[in-house]
């Protein structure tokens, strides 16, 4: 397995006191579905951010296919970078006022010059593409309806769309479920499984919820005040690593586990 | 401790209170003014006004001279306020938070905006006077920085409120400045930003009124005009015709609002 993205001792300060991120070391092969969990504030969505640059990294490399994405100076060079690199959104970040055929052809605007661009100039085989997609994400019936009048659930899959349009190799997903309802939320995980095995796309996932993480993915990185504290298998997570997350016992959180697996049973 | 944090407040608004009442008196002593006497002379203006100010035979005469420079207002009115909607547009496209290129030119450019929104536009009329003298192009100029500052403003916050999460979404997919701002700003904004300059017509309409006073061109110089020659018959009908206008325009902007939202 390759690796395609790597954090090396990568900080983040907002001015000169707030430290976001210390020292974040791990590594993420391709094809693996991560979760990053953490409490409120703990830096994961200012982790996100800094691998497409949405927010710049302090000190530290961020190497990402070969490349460190925080040498990077050119604009140009930057997007064509973050056409590589899908994201999704907690309030999806939709165009509202358009319809999901056009929200999921912006997923094209990063390969596309100024002029063409800003006219909304898309070839018949993106336009194909992005029908394909939004067709496997099960929005048929949706393709030239304004994205004001979707669900939740349904709006969440247009962001998925728009990302996958973009042909990345990685998806940075910020808080995908967090403002969906049960049912939604396991349709949007489903799908971001689905991505990750049958398209062989990275996916990077943050998360509030400890069951799904521990349920779907692949690895769990755990962060706290800013540091990994932890990094591994779901299924060798145990008490004190939870403990160590979130900074309360585990059966203070029994609410968010539902069936707590055996592992978190071990000791 | 609760009823003492409680009782604190109550004197605190007590006191500004206070405060707003003796600034209040202070300047009516000062001036002279009396809130009896303004009342008492109502009456007396209501009178004068029924005796005086309507419009009667003759002055309909006049009509098509005032509906000719009641057009020309109208249209400065709407020109002056939609170029400077284009102008506005780029200014806080530059100055928005979420759109901004750097922050020199943000601050440079809400810093322009906050000048010429901070003047109003009959100190505008007067200043241009000078420069153009007693013309339309006076009142229209006027006109336009002022919209052009207002409008620069209210596109800002516009766009800072509707547009941060898409930009940050389309940012991310490696989209460049002008394809955020086609693609995502300006669709997600746009019936506000339309909203905004129906009201700016209105506005300039009623202001130009004012403007056309103090530069000598459109509605308000035919007002002035008949005012002096104390032809208060022609006056009213001038003052008829600007209100049934500004009720007409208000209705079409209403109309296009809703047909848009």
């Amino acid at each position: 397995m390759t690796t395609l993205l790597q954090f090396k001792n990568v900080s983040k300060q907002y001015g000169n006191s707030t430290v976001a991120l210390s020292d974040v070391n791990f590594s993420v092969n391709e094809g693996e579905l991560v979760s990053i969990i953490g409490p409120s504030g703990a830096g994961k969505s200012t982790l996100l951010r800094c691998i497409n640059r949405l927010i710049d990294a302090t000190s530290g490399e961020i190497i990402f296919d070969g490349a460190d994405m925080l040498k990077i100076n050119k604009k140009h060079d930057l997007r064509a970078l973050r056409t590589k690199i899908g994201m999704i959104f907690q309030n999806y970040n939709l165009v509202e006022r358009l319809s999901v055929f056009e929200n999921v052809l912006h997923g094209r605007l990063g390969y596309k010059s100024a002029l063409v661009g800003a006219l909304g100039l898309y070839n018949e085989n993106e336009k194909k593409q992005a029908i394909k997609i939004i067709q496997s994400l099960g929005l048929n019936e949706q393709v030239y309806k304004r994205c004001d009048q979707l669900s939740g659930g349904q709006k969440q899959r247009v962001g998925i769309a728009r990302a996958l349009v973009q042909e990345p190799r990685v998806l940075l997903a910020d808080e995908p479920i967090a403002s969906l309802d049960p049912n939604s939320s396991k349709v949007i995980m489903d799908h971001l499984k689905n991505i990750c095995t049958t398209l062989g796309i990275t996916v990077l996932v943050n998360l509030h919820q400890l069951d799904v993480a521990l349920n779907y993915s692949d690895r769990i990185i755990g962060i706290s005040g800013g540091r990994v504290v932890y990094d591994g298998l779901p299924a060798n997570l145990t008490d004190e690593d939870i403990r160590r997350i979130y900074g309360s016992d585990p059966e203070a959180l029994n609410l968010i586990i539902q069936k707590p697996k055996e592992v978190a049973q071990k000791i | 401790m609760r009823s003492n944090f409680l009782m604190k407040k109550r004197l605190y608004s007590g006191g500004i209170l206070l405060v707003l009442v003796l600034l209040a008196f202070g300047a009516a002593s000062m001036t002279e003014f009396s809130l009896a006497k303004c009342f008492s002379s109502i009456p007396k203006a209501i009178v004068w006004s029924l005796g005086n100010f309507y419009p009667v035979a003759d002055s309909f005469a006049k009509l098509p001279d005032i509906l000719a420079k009641l057009q020309e207002t109208l249209l400065i009115s709407i020109a002056s306020a939609s170029v400077a909607a284009i102008f506005a547009l780029v200014f806080a496209l530059i100055g928005s938070r979420v759109t901004k290129i750097n922050n020199f030119l943000a601050t440079l450019s809400r810093l322009i905006a906050n000048i010429f929104r901070n003047i109003d536009v009959s100190i505008w009329a007067l200043v241009l006077l000078f420069s153009f003298g007693q013309s339309s192009l006076t009142g229209y100029f006027a006109l336009f920085v002022a919209s052009f500052g207002f409008l620069t403003r209210a596109f800002m916050e516009t766009i800072d409120e509707v547009g941060a999460d898409t930009v940050e979404a389309l940012r991310a997919t490696g989209a460049n400045f002008f394809s955020i701002v086609f693609q995502a700003v300006i669709p997600m904004s746009v019936s506000q930003l339309i909203s905004w300059v129906l009201f700016m017509i209105e506005t300039n309409i009623r202001a130009a009124t004012l403007v056309g006073i103090l530069t000598g061109s459109g509605i308000g110089f035919v007002f002035d005009l008949y005012y002096k020659k104390m032809d208060y018959h022609s006056a009213s009908l001038v003052v008829l015709s600007i209100v049934l206008s500004i009720l007409l325009i208000e209705q079409i902007s209403n109309y296009v609002r809703r047909v848009m939202l």
